[in-house]
């Protein structure tokens, strides 16, 4: 018999963690909450491990040579952090933590459809984080995490198929877990939750499902037609024997655009309910912002001929491509529109996932924003292929995606783990993280203006002062980064006991203990009321 | 150097494309800087005006607005829209050289930039072209995707291996600037880097004459003998395939039906592939010369062709 | 009665019912092969600009294939999935043998439809036709009927190894049927097996005019 735990406040009754002791009870586990913290300790490993290709990075481009490691190993540094953040960091991230251990709480079920099929989503993507540590271990892979061809096929020495195939393996992880999220909410929903009923995220989480679900399969044949092109020299993407390397980048994108809007819908899922938790308040415009998640999911399978504007594409798509790309930022517009509307006449409580839930919308209002300079044709020429493209991206995935991420973490907490995190260090620490943020991205946005490329391990020295910023930015971030984890962890331990309701938010998960039992719920819950039901006097605007 | 630091916040101003993008993103930056303030604002307003406090425990329910979703969908769509047809007007203008451009090829490889004046001269690493006379670059790469940055003339254009993409531009102040290699290449990406030497038209003619070799036509036309095009090529009796006098610009009919113009892609495939594409009228014997002539000498027969029109 | 004795549906914990349990695993189904449309469609979005950018010599590699295994093949597909059809029916009416003897002649047929495959891909090998392992074609347009045959193995290669899956669960649902797993009352897993097996004969019905009938009206 394995000694109690320590974890789990005194007293508190039998719940989905302590329901069975031992390894094998977590690693054979078909419980949606359990099988969501074992993808929180995956994720949070590969979010350390990025974070270390990261800050080689940086520390690198303090000075302008080419001074602390080799080209070779600096492009390998990049292409790694490139893959795991985003294979294997920000596309599971909200949906495979946060959506797998609330969705079924949040809809009334006693599960998801297929939790066999859940728990083997996590093994593939331990499986496919084997090949990528088999790549690290063996030399690593210099491609970025793009794969362009003719260099990943013809030119590149390193381990590209290894990559390729942990790459292809983790994309069922995503494949799976969508498919799951689907049938889970059109099948399982509790009697009287109807569509418009349902809380933001699932809407959120549906919208990222449909994508996952319809984009990822491309991305494994074209990492399968790559694989096929070095080891049997077939000539896809060669020009020499025929082949076209522009049509890997449209094969390629074709998928990847659509993804980086996985890597923000479940962030903005998020936002949603934590604004209308912290503001006791029903959102503003509930069915635009739900309908607007599902718009993006549509408009971004469009607009992947945007990353090729200098490419070689003919003109005219370009234009169609441009187009359309300023289509789909429209509905990102709505919701931040709508989610600045809630918080007036709102009663606002500044708790942690409140601070990074405002954070998310300024950082991701600017991050969208430069989004319509790259849009914009003729401005694209000049600012495409440098740091003004990874300041864009790193505006949204990172002061976006992550810091709802965050926030997230914060706000589930008590009902993932029975205890309350430690408030001030939790407000200290999204503060800490939001300044940093801002120092380490903004000078690129400068960098890329004048003219720095991606990439570079080295540089011309007049970009010297802006780098250095931006790694001092960096330092400051990672020290952010690093205090949830400590205080997280410690509250495990020391934190307050949670009550089933800690912030007086409506929506079912909240209708249930801390953290909950095995099967969620007592009897199979009924709902009868709008979301976000907060009691105060009614207003109607025109 | 920016005035009032030590270090430059913006690029030089060195193109007739320059100002038409800066402008654009003036209008960009004034337009996100007032939607920033705008949102920043207001939550920073309403933060402080509806916190939590005695008084205000409990939020008004307010039902959304339709009229309020409507407009704030127009409206940026509408901001939006005028922002695509003027960065499109843009990229169109950047697209198309004018007719009298003065051509220079440019090969990149693994890791530098090769370039080729139809006069002679060849540079590694480095361009110098005159000021106030519109330039066009003709680009394509030994084996990966390169792409051609100049970031004070905001000029940027991939160079894809098997085909030719072209960048143009117009200097418009004499000096050096940066030429980047924008896309990832391998190993020395960030070492594939040089100049480009905007000069004088006066000064520019004067470099050119000096250290002046055979043109690409010229050599062109050694490659033409030596590797026998004219003994199938030519306008007599004895010839097996069409007389390229007058080729390049004009209307090729080929077998099948298909008509095309001939301009240098056709002619490089002509010479890479030439069963792909036969002439009408001929038969298929032309051997493929892959292997037997590099990238630039299929620039210079290109040249030698086109001075032959 | 022979389906009282048979195994009551065990509904998973996490569904109120059977037929929410039916529901569930007919709609995950359904997601699962749009995700195969996308797989497959991102193949054929490669061999349609290949095509495009070489028209004659993709009939050339076409005019290489054998029409009347294809043609034998297709029919082989088409009268298989009528006895997966025969298999739906038998399992909604209760009867065992009609069952057991229509999903074996739908896996014997499936793999008539490889031992075809595997003939045609030894000849291919034979003719060094084979690019990147063998391929001796030297003729004109050398290049564009290697892209042609690379998409024919990588197209039909991917099919095979869907068919051959197939082939496995309709085992295991043979398997199950025998030990008279399947009533009138629950044979969901019959129907969604079915489903996915005329995914896999509704792909070769696009494959066989997209590879083999390519140029064939030419004089």
């Amino acid at each position: 018999m394995t000694a109690a735990p320590i974890v789990v406040a005194p007293g508190a009754p039998e719940n989905y963690l302590t329901v069975d002791y031992g390894v094998r009870s977590w690693l054979l586990t078909r419980d949606h909450k359990r099988i969501g913290l074992l993808y929180l300790m995956s994720i949070t490993a590969a979010f350390f491990l990025g974070g270390f290709f990261a800050l080689g990075l940086r520390l690198e481009l303090l000075t302008p040579a080419g001074d602390l490691m080799r080209a070779e190993t600096y492009n390998k540094f990049f292409s790694m952090h490139g893959i795991v953040m985003v294979f294997f960091f920000l596309i599971p991230s909200i949906p495979a933590v946060l959506g797998n251990f609330l969705l079924p709480l949040m809809i009334g079920a006693r599960d998801v459809a297929f939790p066999r099929l859940n728990l083997a989503s996590w093994y593939i993507y331990m499986l496919g984080a084997a090949f990528l540590t088999y790549t690290m271990v063996s030399g690593g892979v210099d491609t970025g995490w793009t794969f362009y061809t003719p260099f990943s096929t013809l030119y590149s020495t390193t381990n590209v198929i290894s990559a390729a195939l942990g790459i292809f393996i983790v994309g069922f992880s995503s494949i799976l877990t969508g498919l799951n999220f689907i049938v889970t909410i059109h099948r399982m929903r509790a009697p009287g939750l109807t569509w418009f009923r349902l809380p933001l995220l699932v809407w959120a989480l549906y919208a990222t499902s449909i994508i996952q679900v319809l984009a990822t399969p491309v991305l494994a044949i074209t990492l399968t037609l790559v694989a096929l092109e070095r080891t049997l020299h077939l000539g896809i993407f060669d020009p020499a024997l025929g082949g076209d390397p522009v049509l890997f980048q449209h094969l390629f994108w074709f998928y990847s655009h659509p993804a980086v809007y996985i890597m923000i819908l479940p962030g903005m899922g998020v936002v949603s309910e934590l604004i209308t938790t912290f503001t006791r308040k029903r959102t503003f415009g509930y069915t635009y912002i739900a309908l607007s998640s599902v718009a993006i999911a549509v408009l971004g399978f469009l607009v992947w001929g945007h990353h090729l504007f200098i490419a070689g594409q003919s003109m005219y798509a370009s234009m169609v491509f441009s187009l359309l790309s300023y289509l789909v930022a429209v509905p990102s517009g709505v919701k931040v529109f709508n989610w600045t509307a809630t918080l007036h006449k709102g009663s606002i409580e500044f708790r942690t996932p409140m601070l990074y839930a405002l954070g998310f919308i300024g950082l991701f209002t600017i991050g969208g924003l430069t989004g319509l300079f790259l849009a914009a044709l003729g401005l694209d020429i000049h600012v495409t292929d440098t740091y003004f493209v990874v300041a864009h991206f790193h505006y949204i995935m990172v002061g976006g995606m992550v810091m709802a991420y965050l926030g997230g973490i914060h706000n589930w907490w008590p009902k993932i783990s029975g205890r309350m995190y430690p408030e001030n260090w939790g407000r200290v620490s999204a503060i800490i993280i939001f300044l940093g943020f801002n120092l380490t991205f903004f000078p690129q946005f400068v960098l890329g203006y004048l003219g720095m490329p991606r990439r570079y391990w080295s540089y011309p020295d007049e970009f010297q002062v802006l780098n250095v910023l931006s790694t001092a930015g960096a330092s400051v971030l990672g020290l952010g980064y690093l205090l949830p984890m400590c205080y997280l962890i410690w509250s495990l331990f020391y934190g307050e006991p949670a009550p089933p309701n800690p912030w007086g938010a409506t929506g079912l998960e909240w209708q249930t203990p801390s953290p909950p039992p095995r099967e969620n719920f007592e009897r199979t819950p009924v709902v009868t009321r709008p979301p976000y039901d907060y009691p105060g006097p009614e207003e109607h605007v025109g | 150097m920016s005035r009032f630091l030590p270090f430059p916040i913006f690029p030089r101003q060195a193109s007739t494309l320059a100002p038409r993008i800066d402008h654009l993103l003036y209008y960009l930056l004034g337009m996100s800087g007032l939607m920033t303030v705008l949102i920043a604002g207001l939550i920073l307003y309403f933060s402080i005006r509806y916190r939590r406090r005695p008084g205000n425990e409990r939020a008004t329910q307010v039902h959304g607005s339709n009229r309020l979703e409507i407009a704030w969908s127009v409206v940026p769509l509408g901001i939006f829209l005028f922002t695509y047809v003027w960065g499109a007007s843009i990229y169109f203008w950047a697209y198309t050289p004018p007719m009298d451009s003065l051509e220079i090829y440019g090969v990149g490889k693994q890791w530098m930039w090769k370039f080729q004046h139809l006069s002679g001269q060849r540079e590694i690493n480095e361009l110098h072209v005159p000021v106030a006379r519109p330039v066009k670059v003709l680009l394509t790469s030994q084996d990966v995707i390169h792409s051609f940055s100049v970031p004070d003339f905001r000029v940027k254009q991939d160079a894809v291996p098997g085909r030719y993409t072209e960048a143009w531009f117009e200097a418009t102040l004499p000096g050096t600037y940066h030429l980047f290699c924008a896309e990832y290449c391998g190993t020395l990406h960030s070492q594939m880097i040089g100049s480009v030497v905007a000069m004088e038209p006066a000064a520019f003619e004067q470099w050119l004459a000096g250290g002046a070799t055979a043109s690409p036509a010229e050599r062109g036309q050694k490659l033409f003998q030596s590797l026998g095009c004219n003994t199938c090529h030519r306008a007599d009796a004895l010839a097996r395939g069409p007389d390229l006098t007058g080729l390049f610009g004009r209307q090729v009919h080929l077998q099948g039906g298909t008509v095309l113009k001939a301009d240098e892609a056709y002619i490089r495939q002509s010479i890479l592939d030439p069963a792909a594409q036969v002439v009408q009228g001929y038969e298929p014997i032309m051997p493929t010369f892959k292997g037997l002539v590099t990238e630039e000498g299929i620039l210079d027969l290109i040249e030698y062709i086109k001075a032959g029109s | 009665m022979a389906d009282h004795a048979a195994a009551v549906e065990h509904v998973a914990h996490q569904f109120d019912d059977a037929e929410q349990q039916k529901l569930a695993a007919e709609l995950g189904m359904w997601i699962f092969l749009a995700t195969e449309v996308m797989f497959f469609g991102g193949m054929i979005l490669a061999y349609t600009a290949y095509r495009y950018l070489n028209p004659t010599a993709f009939a050339y590699g076409s005019r290489q294939l054998s029409v009347v295994i294809g043609g034998i093949n297709t029919g082989v597909l088409l009268v298989s999935s009528f006895t997966v059809v025969l298999s739906v029916h038998a399992a909604r009416t209760g009867a065992r043998r009609l069952l057991l003897v229509s999903l074996g002649a739908t896996i014997v047929l499936g793999l008539v439809f490889l031992g075809f495959k595997a003939y045609e891909w030894r000849h291919h090998y034979h003719e060094g036709l084979v690019p990147g392992i063998r391929f001796t074609y030297a003729g004109p347009e050398a290049a564009g009927v290697g892209m042609f045959f690379w998409l024919y193995f990588a197209l039909t290669g991917v099919h095979a190894l869907h068919l051959t899956i197939g082939i496995g669960v309709m085992a295991v649902i043979a398997a199950l049927a025998w030990r008279g797993r399947f009533t009138p009352a629950y044979h969901n897993p019959v129907e969604i097996a079915g489903l996915y097996w005329h995914f896999v004969d509704v792909v070769w019905i696009f494959l066989l005019p997209l590879l083999y009938l390519v140029g064939r009206h030419a004089p």
